[in-house]
């Protein structure tokens, strides 16, 4: 069940360099000439079908729409719970993350954040991640 | 257009059963649904049969066959999978195919086995449900994920966990009399509010429980049940799909539940009703939360209302609008391919007349049925009707 390793030791094309470019604070999403705003990896506009999507800067700090703090994790954040995940429009899109560098309780909605890849304590792996901005 | 009967039901005991085959699970509600039916396993045409997490619960794909197998019945068989809403699709596509007039008899009807996955297992397995790459790396569970749309409605509309209890204490008391449910155990909106929280503001008595299960249904046609002097008297009237967007954070409002609506308002006109005449409904409460944003998606209660149904008494037992008589997915459990039949075989006999609950319904003539795959961005509606 939990033995994905070797699935995730293949990348995921076009999500994994969304990741990269976060890391380095150059996240972007993706725009189409009708200005709708999605997520990769996406060859189609999911509102209009427009195949033509170009890289656009994420225009931070986004704003937490809604979150939760989640004591019952999967496997993969045994280690991370309590952990506060939330969902942040940023700019045209929305982003689900964890929140960090703030108490879980002092979580809100309204909240100013930032895009920070974090890691998981319980895999090593990348997560995406919010800053208090 | 030919209306579709019911001519049967079989449900499994919905519990903890982690040693039993999933095939035998189908295997015991077919032969409740053939005995009920008094329909012949030569005349099924075809199987439909929903199951969401067969590869990781028991590393079996394919199950179609397996399970007409299992079922005693030598037919094509079809497994459909649209997660938690995976036999409600299952129904509908069943129902179309009758109506069409290309079948007259089809087995219909789901399966999960779960229990034997383990807490953390299920809840991983329940997981893929969402997008694995923007979700379920970011540390979504489906508790989660309904927590992100319960804050965002107390933000939109109030209400507070009280309310949510509330919707908990009616569908517990709603399986006392029910044998199939997992919990025959009254509780109190003390008890929902002081259980370890899972995903706040959700608790744990907020969340269905994992479940073993299984359920089936004997479809026919209305000629085939006339000729065979069935006794079906409940026919499958209106039938519904709505879908959107995978994430939850695409959903166009956090609090709402579109595809819902959508297949809410199609199931509706197919049958020729509007909300008004819903007498009873079960609808997908996976969580607390999801009864409310349920209700308001099929326009049984108003935008922004809904959190408010259970504790002022318009959803209980006796109240105007009874929901989830059968336990709902919180008291009668969730095995989720299972669950999607298991709501139509329930709405069916509370309409007949033969179910423990049926005297709180006893002039109910419509009744609906809403089954929700992922954060809604699957949803199927069912109208059911107490045939003339």
């Amino acid at each position: 069940m939990s033995e994905r390793s070797d699935a995730d030791d293949i990348a995921d094309a076009g999500f994994d360099e969304w990741l990269d470019a976060a890391e380095t604070g150059d996240a972007y999403y993706l725009e189409c000439a009708n200005g709708h705003g999605s997520l990769p990896p996406r060859r189609v506009c999911p509102d209009c079908g427009a195949t033509d999507l170009e890289e656009v800067v994420l225009p931070e700090p986004g704003e937490i729409e809604t979150f939760t703090i989640t004591h019952v994790p999967t496997p993969a954040f045994e280690d991370d719970a309590p952990y506060a995940t939330a969902i942040a429009n940023v700019g045209p899109v929305r982003i689900t993350g964890q929140v960090m560098g703030v108490d879980p309780e002092a979580v809100e909605t309204g909240l100013e954040v930032e895009v920070e890849i974090t890691v998981s304590e319980t895999t090593g792996e990348r997560v995406i991640g919010f800053r208090p901005a | 257009m030919a209306n579709v009967r019911v001519a049967g039901t079989g449900l499994t005991a919905f519990g903890a059963s982690p040693e039993r085959t999933g095939r035998d699970l189908f295997a015991e509600a077919s032969i409740a649904a053939f005995d009920d039916s008094g329909v012949s396993r030569d005349d099924v045409e075809a199987v439909f049969y929903g199951n969401f997490m067969g590869e990781l619960a028991e590393h079996q794909g394919h199950q179609g066959p397996l399970m007409a197998e299992a079922a005693g019945v030598q037919a094509p068989a079809t497994r459909f999978e649209s997660a938690c809403a995976s036999s409600g699709v299952a129904v509908r596509e069943a129902v179309k195919r009758i109506r069409t007039g290309e079948n007259d008899v089809l087995l219909v009807g789901g399966a999960e086995r779960m229990t034997n996955l383990g807490t953390a297992g299920a809840t991983e397995a329940l997981a893929i449900a969402a997008d694995d790459l923007w979700e379920v790396r970011a540390g979504t569970t489906f508790p989660g994920a309904y927590a992100l749309m319960a804050q965002a409605y107390f933000d939109a509309f109030g209400g507070d966990r009280e309310d949510l209890a509330h919707i908990a204490v009616k569908n517990h008391d709603n399986a006392l009399p029910n044998e199939k449910a997992q919990y025959q155990r009254a509780i109190e909106v003390d008890d929902v509010l002081e259980a370890p929280l899972v995903s706040e503001p959700l608790g744990l008595y907020d969340a269905c429980p994992i479940s073993d299960g299984a359920s089936a249904l004997v479809l026919t046609s209305e000629d085939y049940a006339t000729d065979h002097d069935l006794e079906a008297p409940v026919a499958i009237t209106g039938t519904g799909q709505g879908g959107d967007r995978m994430a939850l954070h695409d959903r166009e409002h956090l609090a709402r539940s579109p595809a819902a609506r959508e297949a809410g308002e199609e199931a509706y006109a197919d049958a020729g009703i509007d909300a008004g005449d819903v007498d009873v409904a079960e609808v997908h409460d996976c969580f607390t939360i999801a009864e409310v944003l349920a209700l308001e998606a099929l326009d049984l209660e108003p935008i922004g209302e809904g959190i408010s149904a259970a504790r002022d008494g318009r959803t209980t037992a006796d109240g105007e609008l009874p929901v989830n008589l059968s336990g709902g997915l919180k008291a009668k459990g969730h095995p989720v391919g299972a669950t999607g039949a298991s709501q139509v075989a329930e709405m069916a006999t509370l309409l007949a007349g033969t179910h423990p609950n049926s005297d709180h319904v006893a002039d109910a003539t419509t009744g609906v049925t809403h089954n929700a795959g992922g954060t809604v961005a699957s949803a199927m509606v069912h109208v059911l009707e107490v045939a003339a």
